[in-house]
């Protein structure tokens, strides 16, 4: 028959998870179509519109989907599930909420965050913090499914799909959106950043992760961080990279101060190259880092700042 | 207000996983099971609610083997009044356990469900957004902060970008993320106190629901092992070979 994109954007730009959930959605059923909900999202589906592979950009546009509340993006959806035999967004804050409630509706089990699909109705996916793969098959029917984007390579933007309008489903007002308080910066998104450098305890306070910004200036690269900096105060919440936090895959990681418990590493253990610094070297991070340097991080990181200036960057 | 805490019993978070020979699942025997820590985090949540006056009481529920049981004293422990164990082996889904929840619900009539946001098992994430769909209910989900008012629940939500508020109409379904509050440790008088609390026993026939599940484990493996590389000596060092040899800056 055909899949469903749930599109992940804020209003303005379309983001690079929707993408990569493309070319999960087309290895399960084609045509693919995108479902681009919000408010004033014009530009949002211009730029869906682009996308390699896509046949139809579908837009709902109101202002009860400007954030993307639960509760109407499920009637929304639910009102479009009866052509498509597959459903697909990324597994992001976004999609991990209101995705399982449209699966429950249509009565069918979530496949969540896959990482490959074997077939059209086989897929991978991480368990226990992806210390285990499990490859599942899922019953004839409609397939609701979050993609973790990691894993994915986003389509090219060589498409031109049609644009058409879909009616909005109308609140169901049990819900609303009060306020929000997003983290502001300059730098690339933790999920999409080539290279990221992240903190951890070993950071010792928010402060000094000053220290770590001057050398993702350098690089542009993402900060991110350990849970217990983050739970420590140090950072916001939505630095932290984890088994429940952010899964990232850059081409470079720099663990810093980062001991390496399990549940940081099935954030990172996917990117290409891991180096990490810490005074304890059996620290478990150094047995998956490619490049180790056993040291105090208050002398390294201001020289590894240093050497970076010299080279010019 | 009676406030749900659903409390899964996992494998302990501190445990190595290690993936079965014949790729049939992880191996169970043996290893440390604990209430899955999101849990621990509702728990708290709900304890907290019924100290402060808003609950009137807080029921732990349990869907799986008899061993679950532990896990719903240790919520007692913690300050639940009561528990219900919903007894069967086997792997359970997330939407065969959130209409199982679903008929609770009806039964008991709670103003909230507190679930932890996901269970670092299966790592679904999804009951409590199947469970609030199922009843029709508004969703607090990833919460970081709770606020009850009359009718209504203010949810602080850790989102990709930071956090957002959402209000919401109760009877509703909230999910907890790790910074809501910090679990207590059960005292040794509570520990005492919890065993004489009733926990009710029940099987899914009892809420006329099918367990059976609906997506077909073919098998579990080892993801790609990293092995550890090489050590540097200085920063200078490890600048070069980023650059030079792995050519990643």
């Amino acid at each position: 028959m055909a899949s469903l994109v749930i599109a992940e954007h804020d209003n303005k730009n379309l983001k690079d998870a929707t993408a990569k959930t493309v070319a999960a959605a087309a290895q399960v059923s084609t045509p693919v179509h995108v479902l681009v909900a919000g408010s004033d999202c014009g530009a949002v589906a211009d730029a869906a519109a682009k996308l390699g592979g896509v046949e139809k950009i579908l837009v709902a546009d109101d202002a009860i989907y400007a954030k993307m509340v639960a509760e109407p993006m499920e009637k929304l959806i639910l009102s479009l599930a009866g052509n498509y035999d597959a459903i697909l967004a990324p597994a992001t804050t976004n999609g991990k909420n209101y995705m399982p409630r449209v699966a429950a509706k249509l009565d069918v089990p979530q496949i969540s965050e896959i990482l490959k699909v074997v077939s059209a109705d086989t897929f991978e996916r991480p368990i226990y913090a992806g210390n285990a793969i499990a490859t599942v098959q899922a019953a004839p029917g409609k397939k609701v499914i979050t993609v973790r984007t990691t894993t994915f390579k986003p389509v090219e933007s060589n498409g031109s799909a049609a644009i058409e309008k879909v009616a909005s489903a109308g609140d169901p007002g049990i819900s609303k959106f009060v306020s929000e308080e997003l983290s502001k910066s300059e730098r690339p998104e933790l999920t999409s950043a080539k290279i990221v450098i992240s903190g951890g305890r070993g950071m010792q306070s928010g402060d000094n992760f000053h220290m770590l910004d001057k050398i993702a200036d350098k690089l542009h690269a993402a900060v991110g961080a350990s849970r217990a900096a983050v739970d420590a105060g140090f950072v916001p919440n939505d630095y932290q990279v984890g088994q429940t936090g952010k899964v990232v895959a850059p081409d470079l990681y720099i663990a810093v101060g980062i001991s390496g418990a399990i549940q940081h590493l099935a954030g990172m253990k996917d990117s290409k190259v891991i180096a990490a610094i810490n005074k304890d070297e059996e620290a478990p991070i150094f047995q998956i880092a490619d490049y180790g340097l056993v040291a105090d991080l208050f002398k390294a990181i201001p020289e590894m700042e240093e050497e970076l200036t010299k080279l010019g960057y | 207000m009676k406030v749900i805490v659903p409390v899964k019993r996992v494998i302990d978070y501190n445990v190595k996983v290690r993936v079965k020979a014949d790729q049939s699942g992880v191996d169970l025997a043996n290893v440390k099971m604990s209430m899955n820590p999101f849990d621990e985090i509702s728990v708290e949540e709900a304890v907290r609610l019924k100290e402060k006056g808003k609950a009137t009481e807080v029921i732990a529920v349990s869907i799986g083997p008899q061993q679950a049981s532990e896990t719903i004293r240790t919520a007692l422990a913690m300050g639940a009044d009561r528990g219900i164990l919903v007894k069967t082996d086997g792997d359970v889904e997330p939407l065969a356990v959130a209409k199982i929840l679903k008929a609770i619900c009806e039964a008991e009539q709670p103003g909230l469900v507190i679930l932890g946001k996901q269970a670092i098992d299966d790592d679904s994430n999804q009951t409590g957004q199947m469970l609030a769909a199922l009843m029709g209910w508004p969703q607090g989900t990833f919460a970081h902060k709770l606020e009850l008012g009359d009718g209504t629940a203010s949810v602080e939500r850790e989102i990709d970008g930071g956090l957002q508020t959402v209000e919401i109409k109760t009877p509703a379904i909230m999910t907890t993320d790790l910074r809501l509050n910090e679990p207590r440790y059960a005292s040794l008088p509570n520990i005492m106190k919890a065993k004489k609390k009733p926990i009710d026993e029940k099987s899914p026939a009892d809420y006329g629901v099918d367990v059976t599940p609906r997506l077909k484990v073919l098998k579990v493996t080892e993801p790609p092992k990293r092995t550890a590389g090489v050590k540097v000596k200085t920063a200078a060092e490890l600048i070069d070979k980023l650059k030079n040899e792995a050519g990643v800056i």
